[in-house]
């Protein structure tokens, strides 16, 4: 057993961490990952990739959660590539080259409204029709999805919502007649889109995997994507633990700093204790994924469930000790905050990965 | 001890509800449904206090002989019940919670007879001008200097956290009138213009993107002197007796009770994975109980109090009390607000949260406000005395520690 960086994923957390600290250009940031190689991570050397696994994923997204990074790397390369490493040596060929070079960008459209997030609860329909396919309902929460050059759409070819048999993923250009995309923004600054298809004709090569199996390979990809919204979740954490523990000690009222109170040292020591046990089941569901352990899911559901709880213990606690200028778009506790909050309400909540836990 | 209405009170509650239902306009409405903080939009707002006021209900909690309604306890339970449930706007505080019942409790007689009927038709809208960017939960350290000037007193200094000083042409503030001996002893209570020249008025934007509060700045403001509230330097009696309507005056649990029955008409819209409702999730409805039986709890901790001050007893460190527990049960609600929604609570449109602005809803109306209610809550437990400081409070003057 062993915890320690391999040293090329030190260089790696380090070289993010300067990049992120150095100051970047907001527009040319994606190319800039295209040339650090941080877009061919995890891809297979075969097709052109870094062949890099889920610890270099953890350790680079962990540092851009430290930046507060807003980037579509989620949405690209972890749940798009993550779709697209598992797809035909084709379709790798084809859209891979382009994804790495930074010059495709990609979206998975899984959400429906007023229905809880689960795959297995889609209802958007396709219907075989000469050939091809017809597909008619509407998506929502698409992250990135007003940016994508292609929306991989999880639809309905047989079954009912709740089946997860029957499912079907498709490969859409956005231009596509019968799409319309709505753009709209996230509350932590993401960029996403509302999808509505009305009788748009795919042909049979816009399926990804086999017609109706689409089910174990995306909740593979959703599984990889809590593991990097944990390593993120857990390095805004780490910076709302130490904005907060810094201000306490400048911050005076009743001629001293408000860090000297026990009370609040109390609460910053759970906070502290909420971080690291975050920090523990990211590296738990982590390895138990990447060495293919039978308890791995129970470990991503963990953790997913501790990103919710924890993150907002934490987040609330930063704003509740920052006192009125916690409340404020001034400082970074604000917008750590409101990305914290918004991890809780992708994938799945809190509460629904504690019941998946328990269901075991 | 019991809990029957008296005849008086049956056909209460029908009386409001008519009232309501043939006043409220739908402008609003839609202000009351896009409320999400404890300030509502305010142009709407006011339209609504100036309705009230024409049926004479715009303070009920005020004493008669001011302009209140004479209500009993039961009866404002009622009225405060059934303006929640027509999703009426909540009227600002500033003026009829707080500088008036100061006034009347220190105020001189011009000084009533001058600012109550403004305060009560909406003429005047008031700001509280307390918290400092050095004095947050220790209040009595706060800096604004009012030098004596023959009839005036002249402000140099600045307030933060001014909730819609942009709104108001009126100002309650504390300043410091003597620099030597205790701090609480040098503070001095005044009203003043907002439009008197060198008052400067800084919008701050919050975590939802509104500009709700603000920083005030003071560059030599004269107040003459028949503005103050009480005698000189012995403004934090005034100060503390105002907080105590801050914190206790206002009920929570009505407004709570009602959110959670509309929690749950947007959970029976929402289908799990097992194909049923989220309203029926075992672990949903769990939390959802939890929170109601602490609601009813509170009800009966706010009418106990109620009964208290209309037999003319000082609920004292109670209002703490209702303070944290109100606060903390609001932010519960709103958690769960955004739980029930899941990502569709995530899709940001601020502007679609503009009353009668031109920005339609991506998803169901119902899902707009969750979010922004939820980053709004967070400053209850931080405002009016932070939750931590009433904590305190408890302990000494409750449990004697």
């Amino acid at each position: 057993m062993n915890f320690s960086l391999s040293d090329e994923q030190q260089m790696l957390a380090d070289s993010a961490r300067r990049f992120v600290q150095g100051g970047y250009q907001a527009e040319t940031l994606w190319h800039q990952f295209a040339e650090l190689g941080w877009l061919a991570l995890p891809f297979d050397e075969d097709d052109g990739g870094l062949g890099a696994g889920l610890v270099e994923t953890m350790v680079l997204l962990e540092e851009l959660g430290r930046g507060g990074v807003t980037t579509p790397y989620l949405a690209t390369v972890v749940l798009g590539g993550g779709i697209l490493r598992r797809a035909d040596a084709a379709c790798r060929a084809r859209y891979l080259p382009d994804l790495m070079a930074g010059d495709l960008q990609l979206a998975l459209a899984v959400d429906e409204q007023e229905r809880v997030f689960a795959p297995e609860n889609t209802a958007l329909q396709a219907r075989e029709e000469g050939g091809g396919f017809v597909l008619n309902g509407r998506k929502t929460v698409v992250l990135n999805g007003d940016q994508a050059d292609r929306i991989l759409v999880l639809a309905r070819t047989g079954g009912e919502p709740g089946d997860q048999r029957g499912l079907s993923l498709f490969l859409l250009d956005p231009h596509s007649p019968g799409v319309t995309l709505t753009p709209h923004r996230l509350v932590d600054g993401h960029r996403a889109a509302r999808l509505q298809l009305d009788g748009v004709r795919l042909s049979a090569d816009g399926l990804i995997f086999e017609k109706d199996a689409a089910f174990e390979p995306v909740r593979q990809v959703l599984d990889e994507a809590i593991l990097a919204l944990g390593a993120e979740a857990v390095g805004a954490l780490s910076v709302l633990l130490d904005d907060t523990v810094e201000y306490s000690k400048t911050r005076k009222q009743f001629g001293v700093p408000i860090g000297s109170f026990q009370v609040l040292q109390h609460r910053m020591a759970d906070m502290f204790m909420a971080l690291e046990q975050t920090r523990s089941l990211l590296l738990a569901a982590t390895l138990k994924t990447l060495e293919g352990h039978d308890d791995a899911r129970q470990a991503v559901h963990a953790l997913k469930a501790r990103i919710g709880g924890a993150g907002r213990h934490i987040a609330q606690e930063a704003v509740q000790l920052h006192g009125g200028m916690g409340m404020t778009d001034e400082l970074a506790v604000g917008r750590y905050f409101k990305r914290i909050t918004a991890m809780d309400g992708l994938f799945g909540g809190a509460d629904q990965h504690l019941a998946a836990f328990a269901r075991g | 001890m019991d809990l029957r209405v008296p005849e008086q009170e049956r056909h209460f509650r029908e009386e409001v509800r008519a009232f309501l239902n043939e006043s409220l306009t739908p402008e609003i409405l839609e202000a009351g449904r896009k409320t999400t903080s404890v300030f509502a939009p305010v142009k709407e707002v006011m339209a609504w206090q100036r309705l009230l006021h024409a049926k004479g209900w715009a303070a009920p909690h005020w004493p008669k002989e001011y302009g209140g309604t004479g209500w009993s306890v039961g009866q404002r339970a009622v009225f405060a019940e059934e303006l929640v449930r027509a999703e009426a706007p909540p009227l600002i505080p500033m003026g009829l919670q707080m500088c008036g019942p100061c006034l009347i409790g220190f105020g001189t007689e011009e000084q009533k007879a001058h600012y109550l009927p403004r305060i009560l038709s909406g003429e005047d809208i008031w700001c509280q001008g307390y918290s400092e960017p050095g004095a947050g939960s220790d209040l009595a350290s706060l800096k604004t200097f009012a030098e004596s000037d023959g009839d005036d007193y002249v402000i140099n200094g600045t307030k933060i956290w001014t909730t819609y000083a942009h709104h108001a042409n009126r100002m309650f503030l504390l300043v410091r009138t003597r620099r030597d001996g205790k701090p609480q002893a040098g503070i001095t209570f005044l009203l003043l213009d907002m439009n008197t020249p060198g008052i400067t008025v800084e919008p701050i934007v919050g975590l939802d993107e509104v500009p709700e509060q603000c920083q005030v700045f003071f560059d030599n403001v004269r107040v003459p002197k028949r503005n103050r509230v009480g005698e000189e330097n012995d403004g934090w009696t005034v100060a503390k007796y105002l907080l105590t309507f801050e914190r206790g005056g206002q009920d929570y649990a009505p407004a709570l009770g009602v959110q959670l029955q509309r929690l749950k008409q947007i959970a029976a819209r929402q289908t799990t994975a097992g194909g049923g409702s989220l309203r029926d999730d075992p672990v949903w409805a769990h939390k959802v109980a939890a929170c109601e039986s602490e609601v009813l709890a509170l009800s009966f901790t706010e009418k106990r109090i109620k009964s208290a001050l209309s037999a003319g007893k000082d609920p004292g460190a109670l209002s703490s009390m209702t303070k944290i527990l109100g606060t903390e049960l609001q932010q519960r609600v709103t958690e769960l607000g955004i739980e029930t929604l899941g990502s569709q609570a995530l899709v940001w449109q601020p502007q679609a949260l503009v009353p009668g602005g031109d920005e339609a809803p991506l998803g169901p109306e119902y899902a707009l406000t969750a979010m922004a209610s939820y980053l709004n809550a967070r400053a209850c437990s931080i405002y009016g005395g932070s939750n931590e400081g009433q904590r305190g409070i408890i302990a000494k003057a409750v449990l004697g520690l």
